[in-house]
């Protein structure tokens, strides 16, 4: 099946994705890290599911929304390590 | 803004579908909630790939079609108390009333320490197969699957699914205790069909036994695991690693509730008795917060759960003969998986434990209990409210974490001060 496609602006780049896929994976494409730990190490998804909360970004201009819990939609803007 | 459901169910996996079908069936007002936006739980995710297997797509319209059916997506629960709850979804905050209430908020994965684990790259093998099915891309990467249970075949053959290229599984069991729960399998004929399945779909791929990543390498994300097998250590370059040690029952909402629970293992389930209630009035519980069992014992406990919800004992009682059957894979899946001392030793004094708050495992020696803890390091203090750390130091026999305070998950102020208004007694 083909999906329709999904634009978004991650860190002012242009990320495209298929409907249905979440911001994380938006994220992922880019290859950076989702945050810095409070001890200034990288971090990105471990749960999968909402649990772990290491794949917090901004979205749309409010901080800490757990990107794997949130399907990408057209015109988002996202921002990493915030 | 309130609203009042005969049944309200909270979970829209296997259980919780089959317990607002079952219930909806009697003809009641019944509510649907999920944090998700998408019905299925975590075993039925939707994959962007390959959508859902045919029993997730009947039951999911099964559950969701009935008139009396209301479903509430990308709903989380923030508060509870006896007959209602204070939920939020991106748009607002709303009380929902009950006259009965299913808890079917499933299990999350335990994910224990190891040197190199807070490295990007590193996920659970549930969260690996989580993530892929939400199109992480995954073409040509190289991916170690390790840990124990029949999920890191589910997580393997998803993950090759979607272009990976799996290195190997490393189960942590040994040959013999897998080799015996293999042939204990033709007692759930369903289970057996659904491994073949999946070996076959995982041909080429090799299945260690007796085997443990002990140490995940690299420098911004990992590059390379290190594995203890049958045949001393090796090193491994790779692009991604999946770690999961099996499930552990997600009892936070139970808890707040007050629902008594029993220990599984290191962990907790929620008590219940022969047709799901829990130790409080009006409260049921079904599916993995009984008890790690997997999804057909959590079809027939919703079932079970959402006609005892409804008022229909009886319909509720003629399941109990399947409840056994699935039960009694549930305790084959406990004995011979079981973890190895050693899974338990891997952390070192300097590895992070609680990965909101970057606390070592050696921070916390000399605390017993998890509040004397939590007040000198942070730990559990950090966003995830100590859900990944709790269940580690659990099973590492550390201590248990106990005193969860509202609200369940980091909430909007609006919805709170929202609530505040709406509840003039606590002005």
């Amino acid at each position: 099946m083909t999906a329709r496609r999904v634009h978004l602006e991650v860190n002012g780049q242009p990320v495209e994705v298929a409907e249905g896929s979440s911001v994380a994976a938006a994220i992922a494409q880019l290859g950076v890290p989702f945050r810095r730990s409070v001890r200034g190490e990288w971090r990105a998804p471990l749960c999968g599911m909402g649990v772990c909360f290491e794949c917090r970004v901004r979205i749309d201009g409010v901080a800490q929304q757990r990107s794997c819990m949130l399907p990408a939609r057209e015109g988002m803007r996202v921002h990493t390590d915030d | 803004m309130t609203e009042r459901y005969d049944v309200l169910v909270v979970g829209a996996g296997p259980a919780g579908l089959a317990a607002a079908q079952a219930a909806a069936s009697h003809g009641v007002r019944v509510g649907l909630l999920d944090a998700q936006a998408r019905a299925g739980g975590q075993v039925w995710r939707h994959d962007v790939l390959a959508g859902v297997p045919r029993l997730a797509r009947r039951s999911i319209a099964a559950a969701l079609a009935p008139a009396g059916v209301e479903w509430l997506a990308q709903t989380r629960v923030l508060l509870a108390e006896a007959g209602d709850l204070l939920v939020e979804d991106p748009q607002r905050a709303r009380r929902l009333e009950y006259a009965a209430l299913v808890l079917a908020t499933g299990a999350r994965e335990l994910l224990l320490p190891f040197p190199g684990w807070t490295l990007p790259g590193v996920t659970g093998a549930g969260g690996l197969q989580a993530l892929a099915k939400q199109d992480w891309p995954l073409a040509g990467k190289r991916v170690v699957v390790a840990g124990s249970g029949p999920l890191l075949f589910a997580a393997a053959a998803t993950a090759r699914r979607h272009g990976a290229r799996v290195l190997g599984i490393h189960e942590q069991a040994g040959r013999e205790a897998v080799a015996r729960f293999a042939v204990g399998l033709w007692r759930w004929p369903g289970k057996l069909a659904q491994a073949m399945a999946l070996r076959a779909q995982l041909l080429g791929t090799g299945y260690h036994c007796g085997s443990l990543v002990r140490r995940a390498l690299g420098a911004e994300r990992v590059q390379a695991v290190e594995i203890e097998g049958q045949h001393g250590v090796q090193r491994l370059d790779c692009d991604l690693v999946a770690v999961g040690y099996g499930l552990v029952p997600d009892l936070r909402l139970a808890h707040m509730l007050g629902c008594a629970s029993e220990a599984e293992g290191a962990h907790e389930r929620i008590s219940v008795d022969g047709a799901q209630r829990t130790s409080i009035a009006g409260v049921y519980a079904a599916g993995e917060v009984c008890g790690i069992g997997g999804r057909d014992c959590a079809r027939v406990e919703g079932a079970m759960a959402g006609h005892a919800a409804a008022g229909a004992q009886a319909r509720a009682a003629q399941l109990q003969g399947a409840r056994r059957h699935a039960r009694a894979f549930a305790a084959q899946l406990r004995r011979h998986f079981a973890l190895r001392p050693e899974v338990r030793g891997l952390a070192e004094p300097d590895t992070v434990v609680c990965r909101c708050e970057d606390v070592p495992l050696c921070a916390l020696d000399g605390y017993t209990d998890s509040r004397s803890a939590k007040l000198a390091t942070r730990c559990g203090m950090g966003a995830c409210q100590g859900r990944i750390c709790g269940s580690v130091l659990a099973e590492l026999g550390r201590f248990p974490r106990r005193g969860d305070r509202p609200p369940l998950f980091p909430a909007r102020l609006s919805s709170l001060s929202g609530e505040a208004a709406a509840n003039p007694r606590d002005a």
